[in-house]
């Protein structure tokens, strides 16, 4: 079981007080009728997948109900950080390897 | 390598079992092959079997990771159905269970392929309407399907809770009754003998780190633990890691890698028929030949590489179990364990060309590859042997993801497929 700390709520709680919501950081093409095909695809359906500190978004529904981001080592499942919606993903030591 | 009859075991009885040979040899990788097929499971064992059988490329290497048959292909619930909803998907699935139904005779190898049925159960007007919709689909595609009331539910598996105050109705159920189960290492066992007989070497505790293009942008091969392994095609068939790989090639693919769970019982006497799915409440059952309840369930919520997952996943799957079939709710579990599937946006395979020439996928099967196995590999050797795609497998293109062509089983089943 995962143990998540909700950055708004400053409490470390398990997993099923949380939904998961995919990769973190993904950006919406900014013109939409000028995207390519080749855009699209790569916006809607190729995520990094990554095996190692991964940027995700999740969500804590039985408690404030907001969106937040985590780092989760992806082989490990230990969540390395957590940080608001919005912040850029924080600079941890180690986190291209993997 | 041994033939295996009735008379050969019965010779073996008479010289107290001095006859038998080993299986395969472990072989050592050559320098070059004309196809190397990376990940010993079945689908990739079973390509290499078809290369060389059907298409006469026997200078085939298959590389593993960790030991044969120890991902998936060993990890799964062994579930064999083809009542998928769209075209593309009934035809794939159901060539895979034609193939299945032969395979023991094929490979001299019994997988133990059993057509016990596969039932699934709808517990509300919307499961009503979309299962008697797959009926039907499947019926005009020729893949058996029927339609049974609660009552015919209850009398193919009599542990079936189906009181009117349930807390999961069952409302109706649609059972297919050539599907089944198989032994899934006997699948993997089954493949590499009759591979390795055909002179595919079959390397195990061998990492492929990287896949090795030319200036030319073509596969030149494969770096792997133990050296470069040259060949002029290359066959991922990595499951879980097919992304991690794929990158290796500079090849992004639509791939998510999520663990999925199951678990087994102690053992009991035989008392439950074929396989139970409920796909509303995300369990499924089926007793093994050992007697074992064989349970799983959906993927954990999160992406992951761990093989683990969390224990809340199981809770909720054995809560639901013990709602449908009461009689269950003291049984001890034995043991679980995880995988890792690769999930494709819209939940169904990729299976054929990549944009690098010489590289060929077959990933994506999410939570239901097993039962694909000999029909992702027969065509998948098809696609290598000719560069080109099998009229089965040719709608399962890496590129629907740009044209928008999806094969969208991901809204047709949702989940546990």
């Amino acid at each position: 079981m995962l143990l998540i700390h909700c950055p708004y709520c400053d409490e470390t709680l398990p997993e099923m007080e949380f939904a998961y919501a995919g990769e973190a950081h993904v950006a919406r093409p900014v013109d939409p009728s000028r995207t390519t095909d080749e855009e699209w695809r790569d916006h809607l359906f190729v995520r990094s997948n990554t095996r190692g500190p991964h940027a995700e978004r999740w969500r804590h529904v039985h408690g404030c109900a907001r969106f937040f981001n985590a780092v989760r080592d992806t082989v490990t499942d230990r969540v390395l950080a957590t940080y608001p919606a919005g912040s850029p993903r924080p600079d941890l030591p180690g986190k291209d390897t993997p | 390598m041994t033939r295996f009859s009735a008379a050969a075991l019965v010779r073996n009885a008479l010289n107290g079992q001095t006859g038998w040979t080993a299986q395969w040899p472990d072989a050592e990788p050559k320098g070059a092959y004309d196809v190397v097929i990376v990940g010993a499971g079945g689908h990739g064992l079973g390509a290499a079997y078809y290369l060389a059988k059907e298409h006469g490329i026997t200078n085939v290497a298959v590389i593993e990771k960790g030991w044969l048959g120890g991902g998936n292909t060993g990890r799964n619930t062994t579930i064999i159905r083809s009542n998928y909803l769209y075209d593309e998907s009934a035809r794939l699935y159901d060539h895979a269970l034609d193939l299945w139904e032969g395979l023991s005779q094929e490979l001299n190898y019994n997988v133990m392929f059993s057509r016990r049925g596969v039932m699934m159960l709808a517990h509300n007007v919307h499961d009503v309407q979309s299962f008697q919709r797959h009926v039907h689909a499947n019926r005009l595609n020729g893949v058996d399907n029927r339609w049974l009331t609660s009552a015919e539910a209850k009398d193919h598996c009599p542990p079936l809770n189906i009181s009117a105050d349930a807390r999961y109705p069952v409302l109706g159920a649609a059972l297919q009754k050539r599907a089944g189960t198989a032994r899934h290492d006997a699948v993997a066992w089954g493949y590499a003998r009759a591979a390795a007989a055909r002179g595919v070497d079959i390397v195990q505790n061998c990492p492929v780190t990287a896949i090795r293009r030319g200036a030319d942008g073509a596969v030149e091969g494969v770096e792997t633990a133990r050296g470069l392994i040259r060949a002029k095609k290359v066959a991922v068939s990595a499951a879980g890691h097919t992304s991690v790989l794929m990158d290796t090639a500079g090849v992004r693919m639509p791939l998510e890698s999520f663990p999925l769970q199951a678990l087994v019982s102690e053992p009991v006497k035989p008392c439950f028929p074929g396989v139970v799915m409920s796909n509303a409440v995300h369990a499924y059952m089926s007793q093994s030949d050992k007697g074992e309840l064989v349970i799983g369930s959906g993927t954990d919520q999160y992406t992951s590489y761990s093989k683990r997952g969390g224990l809340p996943l199981i809770e909720h799957t054995l809560a639901a179990i013990c709602e449908i079939f009461p009689i269950f709710s003291r049984m001890r579990m034995l043991r679980k364990w995880g995988g890792t599937v690769d999930v494709t946006p819209d939940r169904s395979a990729i299976l054929g060309t990549t944009p690098v020439p010489g590289l060929y996928v077959n990933c994506g099967w999410g939570t239901g590859g097993f039962k694909a196995t000999p029909g992702a590999a027969h065509t998948l050797a098809h696609t290598v042997a000719r560069g080109e795609p099998h009229a089965i497998n040719a709608p399962f293109t890496l590129d629907r993801f740009r044209t928008g062509r999806l094969i969208d089983e991901a809204a047709a089943a949702a989940v546990a497929h």
